[in-house]
């Protein structure tokens, strides 16, 4: 899927892979991450690779995927972060509550990320901070060189 | 009123499932919700035969022409006669097209537009899935059919349809910041996402008086996102032929077509929900039932949208975003700003 010759093709089953993602964080009932994972990675991460795709565009979209020849190396890797994981899940002792899953989510999410999590918040808003200044600069050189 | 009235029909409709046919109690939820899908599909194609007559008789109002006039009272009848023509009509997949891409754009766009609709109430407790993230489902189905938009544009194999596609998403992408922004105002004020929580909470004093610059960014930022004049650049006439859909005929087109027009009444409707007061009826005029209040609310807002179209120019695509980004922006950064000071001060004279 990943692998297919075609660049364009590749990038939108890159998006039903993370609507798939999405439909973990439901199945969990995590509603609010689902539809984070659906707004963020669906709605603006997929479309910027599009973006980027139609810019740098060929005559034809054929071969566009200069990676597609390696199917058997990925495969392997694959196979072997599936079995790792695999490992990984069974070997480890999950805790069980029985326990009713939250309704709301959201209050929960909103208390920790500015009491416990304030200060990975916060660096996270400056390393945007940054990157938003980044492309104002370089915006910025294009307009004075033209 | 109307809560029990649907809600009846619901439970009749579940009971007769469940002891008529002998379905299991699942089997009754899950066809009771494929019907009340089927319904909200209808509900859609309806508004359409709706929309596209009151569009044209607007631009002929607004024009001082008198628009279609042949057929059935004042016209009427002219959409059906149109639907039968688009769905004879052949329909052409350019040569060098990327096909499958081509064939399912329009239909995707359909499908984000149905999953939109999942969450609007039409009333009190007439709901497909009241979610408790209820805004930000729609918010998030919403920002995924711009890819679809960008499928039709790219998979066309036509330069109009590439420009008109990457208009599309530059626009759709920077409105949508102010849109959430704006929409972020109410939630302060409820503190909550779920709509009929919103609603609920509208019952004295609609939000569109504290909100009223929530509103207009909120109306301005929903014209860009659906992408009708005088925001239509993606669609341009007289540069880009018709933008993302040029290659496009026949049953594909009308595809586009309905999920335009579902996403009009989408958005109109959480307009309504957001700032109108939802099913709330004004001036105590409750004799009236919520859901008829809620459709005079949205068509309101259609006839806004409407309005704004066709009396305004196109304006150009420069001066699109930087209205959006140096003005809707700061604006509704502005208004969250200002509201939530206005909760925190509330909160000490209340005590």
């Amino acid at each position: 899927m990943v692998m297919n010759k075609n660049i364009f093709h590749s990038a939108l089953f890159m998006l039903i892979t993370f609507l798939g993602v999405a439909a973990v964080y439901f199945m969990l009932h995590a509603d609010f991450m689902a539809a984070v994972q659906v707004l963020v990675y669906g709605g603006a991460i997929t479309i910027f690779l599009v973006f980027g795709i139609m810019l740098t565009i060929r005559g034809s979209m054929k071969e566009t995927n200069l990676f597609s020849g390696h199917a058997a190396l990925a495969g392997i890797v694959s196979l072997a972060l599936v079995v790792v994981n695999a490992v990984m899940v069974i070997s480890t002792n999950w805790s069980v509550t029985g326990a009713e899953p939250p309704e709301e989510t959201v209050g929960s999410i909103a208390e920790l990320m500015l009491t416990k999590y304030v200060v990975p918040f916060e660096v996270a808003a400056i390393l945007l901070l940054v990157a938003l200044i980044g492309a104002v600069i370089i915006a910025k050189e294009v307009k004075k060189t033209s | 009123m109307e809560k029990s009235f649907f809600n009846t029909i619901a439970d009749a409709l579940r009971n007769w499932l469940m002891n008529g046919l002998g379905f299991s109690d699942t089997a009754a939820q899950l066809t009771a919700t494929a019907i009340w899908t089927l319904v909200v599909i209808l509900f859609i194609l309806m508004n359409l035969i709706v929309l596209v007559w009151l569009e044209r008789k607007f631009s002929a109002f607004f024009q001082q022409r008198r628009g279609p006039n042949r057929l059935g009272p004042a016209g009427f009848l002219q959409f059906p006669v149109d639907i039968v023509k688009v769905l004879g009509k052949e329909d052409i997949i350019p040569a060098n097209a990327d096909k499958t891409v081509f064939k399912i754009a329009s239909t995707c766009l359909f499908i984000t537009t149905i999953l939109a609709w999942a969450v609007i109430p039409l009333g009190d407790g007439v709901i497909l899935a009241d979610l408790n993230i209820g805004l930000f489902y729609f918010l998030a189905i919403g920002s995924t059919a711009t890819v679809s938009l960008m499928m039709g544009g790219f998979s066309s194999n036509n330069k109009y349809s590439l420009i008109g596609g990457m208009r599309t998403v530059a626009q759709m992408i920077s409105y949508e910041i102010p849109m959430i922004f704006s929409l972020l105002g109410v939630v302060m004020m409820v503190g909550s996402l779920r709509l009929s929580d919103v609603v609920a909470a509208q019952q004295n004093m609609w939000f569109i008086v504290p909100q009223a610059i929530a509103f207009l960014v909120y109306f301005v930022a929903t014209v860009a996102e659906t992408n009708r004049g005088p925001f239509d650049l993606a669609e341009g006439e007289q540069e880009l032929v018709a933008g993302y859909f040029t290659e496009y005929s026949g049953i594909r087109y009308a595809i586009w077509m309905i999920a335009e027009y579902g996403n009009l009444v989408a958005v109109s409707t959480i307009a309504s929900i957001m700032f109108l007061g939802g099913w709330n009826a004004p001036f105590g005029l409750t004799f009236i039932p919520g859901f008829v209040w809620l459709l005079l609310k949205i068509y309101f807002m259609i006839f806004l949208f409407m309005w704004v179209k066709w009396t305004y120019p196109r304006i150009r695509i420069d001066h699109l975003m930087h209205f959006g980004w140096k003005f809707l922006i700061p604006v509704s950064l502005a208004n969250i700003l200002v509201t939530g000071i206005g909760i925190y001060v509330y909160r000490l004279i209340i005590g």
